[in-house]
């Protein structure tokens, strides 16, 4: 009696899971088909040999991967680093961590206020940082163009009241580019540094002081290591879409401020080298991948850490 | 409570950034918004109020024809994703925890893993073949593409709203003697609906607003509305273009404010 009340638990069990399944699948093979399975195809793409014509032959080679890095002289065909390539990657690393830094200097405070604000208004405030969040991208690069362009706002009212003669050159170089993408990134700073600043208890604050702590001890000893996740989180959130960022260096930078992603595009396009393009496709995913593992291991174990 | 002359909220500074950053995030915005609204034909030189190019861009067939594909991608693909992201929220939110859970949680996550500029051309290669293949070169692929990067914008608040719900409701109508079905009707369904209406208008909103993604997956002389202000951009600089980036974010924040509304109404 007991055991055939078990399997029968046990069956209506197994037909439970197998229902969960069927309903998560949908979703699994649009994914699949349509973003891992493509992803796959780039990775066997970075392996394969470039066709004359843009493309690809099916023919093995690790040159894809190779020119990554180094490059074959033409003339004499002794090996030198890719210094085209390689200058834009760095250009693309310093570039993202100077746009997460950027976000810092004017998330963090603007958190800061917000979280302090009276909590009937905190949601106003927090609406006015989403909407841009959720607003075009491409819109907003196209405002933040119009102000600092040689036409521009900024310029206009320069030469209108005199200080200037002829209008300053500000587009297409790496201080736009920086300009555009804190512009564009700096709600995903606000947002989860918000969530951590929100959540912190402020009579710990007061116990610091009533121990004596300077505003700037307490602030660094222990506010700043309770809302260093949300810190973290954010730095996370602008980094990434930073690295890979397509849209803003590509109208605040053109070709003068190119980043990973134009890159990238450019030798599926002009470059017609298309293993290349897949190899410097796979690497930054790679890294994107890489990134966010480490800081969310680190994102777990920091909160441990702090209680 | 009254003698608060030392705050320990009060940061010097904070206050004051936080203001600049405030401004100068929507000074370009109000600029831009201005631009749109100017009378005279340059750029900046203000002559008046008028809604001069929004009639110009409304007669313009290509916007037009953009605007169109843009409102068709965004629906069917928010509708689509909407749709697997409620299934998979069912499957893998509730009741006992599911062996690989963990799993099906990062697949569904996944395309925001990869920058979009990668996942744009590894489809676009794909789907060439594709279009090789069968000869179709319609606004299907740019619909099937748009479903699968929104799933995880979809599945985030209908996520959110599940794991806040209270499964004894369930529990009493099939107690009841509702049947499965009856009841995620007449229980389930109601009580999910806010999150269901949230994720399809993020998702809504995450269509229309891309880019990167359609520019590659778009066929020849397809274009959405963001594709199309790429592609003017590149020409030359007009009020027109700004009209229509006006138009563009007035939708967007019309379809946030509107799910900010629903989802701050507490079940």
């Amino acid at each position: 009696m007991l055991s055939e009340a078990a399997s029968g638990e046990a069956l209506l069990r197994r037909a439970e899971t197998r229902r969960r399944w069927s309903l998560a699948m949908p979703a699994l093979i649009v994914i699949s088909l349509f973003s891992i399975l493509p992803l796959a195809v780039m990775v066997v793409y970075s392996f394969l040999t470039p066709g004359t014509y843009g493309n690809v032959e099916w023919q093995f080679s690790l040159d894809g991967w190779f020119s990554v890095i180094f490059e074959r002289d033409l003339f004499d065909d002794t090996l030198g680093l890719a210094d085209a390539h390689l200058s834009i990657l760095g250009r693309s690393a310093l570039l993202a961590l100077a746009t997460t830094a950027l976000t810092m200097v004017f998330g963090l405070p603007t958190a800061w206020f917000i979280a302090t604000r009276p909590v009937a208004s905190r949601a106003y405030w927090m609406f006015l940082i989403t909407v841009p969040f959720w607003t075009n991208l491409l819109v907003r690069t196209i405002a933040i163009q119009e102000v600092i362009r040689a036409d521009g706002t900024i310029n206009r009212l320069l030469l209108g009241l005199g200080v200037i003669d002829a209008p300053i050159q500000m587009m297409f170089t790496n201080g736009a580019v920086l300009l555009g993408m804190t512009y564009v990134y700096l709600p995903l700073m606000v947002l989860p540094v918000y969530a951590a600043i929100e959540k912190f208890d402020f009579r710990l604050a007061e116990a610091a002081y009533d121990l004596h702590a300077s505003r700037f001890y307490c602030l660094r000893r222990v506010i700043f290591p309770l809302i260093r996740p949300g810190v973290i989180a954010g730095s996370i959130l602008v980094f990434i879409p930073a690295l890979g960022a397509y849209v803003t260096p590509r109208l605040m930078g053109g070709g003068r401020a190119m980043m990973w992603g134009n890159l990238i595009d450019l030798q599926f396009g002009q470059g017609r080298n298309w293993p290349l393009g897949a190899a410097l496709s796979v690497s930054l995913t790679l890294l994107v991948m890489i990134a966010l593992v480490l800081s969310v291991r680190r994102f777990a174990g920091g909160g441990r850490a702090d209680g | 409570m009254a003698e608060r002359k030392f705050s320990v909220r009060h940061v010097p500074g904070a206050a004051p950034i936080a203001i600049v950053t405030f401004i100068a995030l929507y000074a370009p915005i109000v600029i831009l918004i201005a631009n749109a609204f100017n009378a005279g034909p340059v750029i900046g030189r203000w002559e008046g109020f008028s809604l001069r190019w929004f009639a110009s861009a409304m007669q313009n067939e290509a916007f037009r024809n953009a605007a169109l594909n843009s409102l068709i991608v965004a629906m069917l693909a928010a509708l689509f994703s909407t749709l697997l992201a409620v299934m998979a929220a069912l499957a893998i939110t509730r009741g006992r925890r599911l062996k690989g859970e963990g799993g099906i949680f990062v697949v569904l996550n996944q395309p925001l893993l990869v920058p979009e500029i990668v996942l744009a051309i590894a489809l676009m290669i794909v789907l060439a073949q594709i279009k090789q293949a069968t000869g179709y070169h319609g606004l299907a692929y740019m619909i099937v593409a748009h479903s699968t990067f929104c799933i995880p914008f979809a599945f985030m608040p209908i996520r959110a709203r599940l794991e806040g719900m209270d499964l004894t409701l369930e529990t009493a109508a099939m107690d009841l003697y509702a049947g499965r079905f009856y009841t995620f009707r007449r229980v389930t369904l109601p009580l999910l609906a806010p999150g269901i209406l949230a994720g399809f208008m993020l998702a809504f909103v995450v269509s229309l607003d891309n880019v990167v993604v359609s520019s590659f997956v778009k066929s020849p002389g397809q274009e959405t509305l963001p594709t199309y202000l790429m592609g003017e951009l590149r020409r030359n600089l007009s009020s027109e273009i700004y009209a229509i980036s006006a138009l563009l974010l007035f939708a967007s924040v019309t379809v946030v404010a509107a799910s900010w509304l629903i989802t701050r109404r507490k079940p």
